[in-house]
């Protein structure tokens, strides 16, 4: 068989991206870090000018689809554990690579502190006239919504507040939809709320960690990011002590420094 | 096939048909009134009907966002009239998905309308109002244009996703319609049950696009 010579510039393009990518990495972060990760790049940058760094936040469950379907990334930073540690069994990630990174926390947050009075704590969200709409992540697949149905259960006021829950697609919505006006209160990420841009809006009470399941957050890299040195660098300065200082900055509780 | 599938399909369909009847009532009039005028006006509104077609529905979704809340004069408005807020409600749906499936409508009506012979009309108006025009010349004559345009926009409303995600919040049985809901469990993941809504969304969407392509091509079906 005989190839057509207009087919040759393909095989060249083909050969030649895996030596543009070289520095380049692709991150999907979890939609808590949406502020985070972006001051972690930027840190990264400033000692790594040659790496590209790509950056998509969304979802953690939309990810980790993703990745099973063969999405290119190489670095996931989940907001639990259990979506990276799902993706070791299919070989879609290396195992060796999965670690806590940070131990998220969730709070209770209005832009409308003058109607939803935050000193009555939780309880506020009973008051229906003041509480129309509570928005909280979706917890068939966000871990914040899963922790924000738990603090409502395990407070005894899920059933009176059923009704009035609004759900966000991942836990940046979720705050979108309070920032806004269009819901009166709403359960997010701490880490959203210690950003510039939604410091210093409405009020927050924190969330009583005994009343949900610690929101662990692991990172992974994928099996073809593993093997790529600019990504294991990525990963060893998410580690070091300068991405945990802004982890902390962030809200983010962290997990003992491994050796 | 789980309750919540029922579910979200029933309201799927709820809210297209409430979409399309409402797009009847309000799109026959608009198109009526979008032939009538002179090309200066007609052209700049014309497009902003049209432009549904080809904006991203993220930019319908957020705006409908921002007026929709509470705080917002269009909100409040609508909180006093109804005692009900806009955002996360099914009317809210209902009036994202008129806006989102406008064009599917309004772009038949207009040229069936426009289609019909000058002599009729003019025979016409010597005897009737306008009005009775409207509904006793020009309808009839427009009808196979009016059928295609609601199902299109019928259509075009099973198909909405991204303007219900970005002011539905997924609650079950008001705004949880069944794109979102396979989205859901898409993310869970669950494929089992991502690929019942999508089969029936294909072959339902398939059934009424082959309706339309019938219609046009068989023109005589609506001669009276």
């Amino acid at each position: 068989m005989v190839w057509p010579a207009c087919l040759l510039p393909l095989f060249f393009a083909v050969e030649t991206v895996p030596a543009t990518r070289a520095e380049t990495v692709t991150i999907a972060a979890a939609a808590d870090l949406t502020y985070c990760i972006e001051d972690l790049n930027r840190s990264y940058q400033e000692s790594h000018p040659d790496t590209e760094l790509k950056l998509s936040t969304g979802s953690s469950g939309n990810f980790s689809t993703q990745i099973q379907n063969g999405a290119p990334f190489d670095v996931f930073l989940s907001a639990d554990i259990q979506y990276p540690k799902n993706l070791t069994s299919g070989g879609f990630v290396d195992p060796s690579t999965l670690t806590v990174y940070a131990v998220g926390r969730i709070v209770l947050w209005t832009t409308k502190p003058d109607t939803v009075n935050l000193d009555r704590g939780i309880d506020v969200l009973r008051d229906r006239a003041a509480v129309k709409k509570i928005a909280i992540a979706n917890p068939e697949h966000a871990p914040y919504g899963r922790a924000a149905k738990s603090i409502l259960e395990n407070s005894g006021i899920w059933a009176e507040v059923q009704d009035r829950i609004v759900q966000g697609e991942n836990i940046a919505q979720t705050a979108q939809f309070a920032q806004t006006g269009n819901v009166d209160a709403g359960f997010v990420a701490l880490s959203l709320l210690l950003s510039p841009n939604l410091k210093h809006i409405g009020r927050y009470i924190e969330m009583d960690p005994k009343l949900y399941p610690k929101l662990e957050q692991a990172m992974v890299l994928t099996t073809a990011g593993s093997k790529r040195p600019v990504v294991r660098a990525y990963f060893q300065f998410l580690q070091s002590p300068a991405a945990r200082a802004i982890f902390n900055q962030y809200g983010f509780t962290l997990p003992a420094p491994n050796g | 096939m789980g309750a919540e599938i029922w579910q979200a399909l029933g309201l799927t369909f709820q809210l297209a048909s409430i979409t399309t009847l409402l797009l009847l009532l309000c799109g026959l009039p608009l198109a009526h009134f979008l032939n009538s005028l002179p090309n200066r006006f007609g052209v700049v509104l014309e497009t902003i009907v049209a432009l549904p077609i080809v904006l991203p529905p993220t930019v319908l979704g957020f705006y409908l966002l921002v007026i929709f809340a509470p705080q917002n004069f269009f909100g409040a408005l609508w909180q006093r009239l109804f005692g009900q807020q806009l955002a996360f409600s099914f009317p809210g749906l209902v009036l994202g998905s008129m806006l989102y499936s406008l064009p599917f409508a309004i772009q038949p009506f207009q040229s069936a309308l426009r289609g019909i012979p000058r002599f009729l009309i003019e025979a016409a108006v010597l005897e009737a109002n306008p009005i009775q025009v409207f509904w006793h010349v020009r309808l009839p004559l427009a009808l196979r244009g009016i059928v295609v345009g609601a199902t299109l926009a019928f259509a075009h409303t099973i198909g909405e996703f991204g303007v219900v995600m970005m002011i539905g919040g997924s609650i079950p049985g008001i705004t949880k319609v069944a794109s979102v809901a396979l989205y859901n469990e898409v993310q869970k993941p669950n494929y089992a049950v991502a690929n019942q809504y999508a089969v029936i969304l294909l072959a339902s969407s398939f059934c009424l696009l082959f309706a339309v392509v019938l219609l046009q091509r068989h023109s005589r079906w609506f001669d009276l």
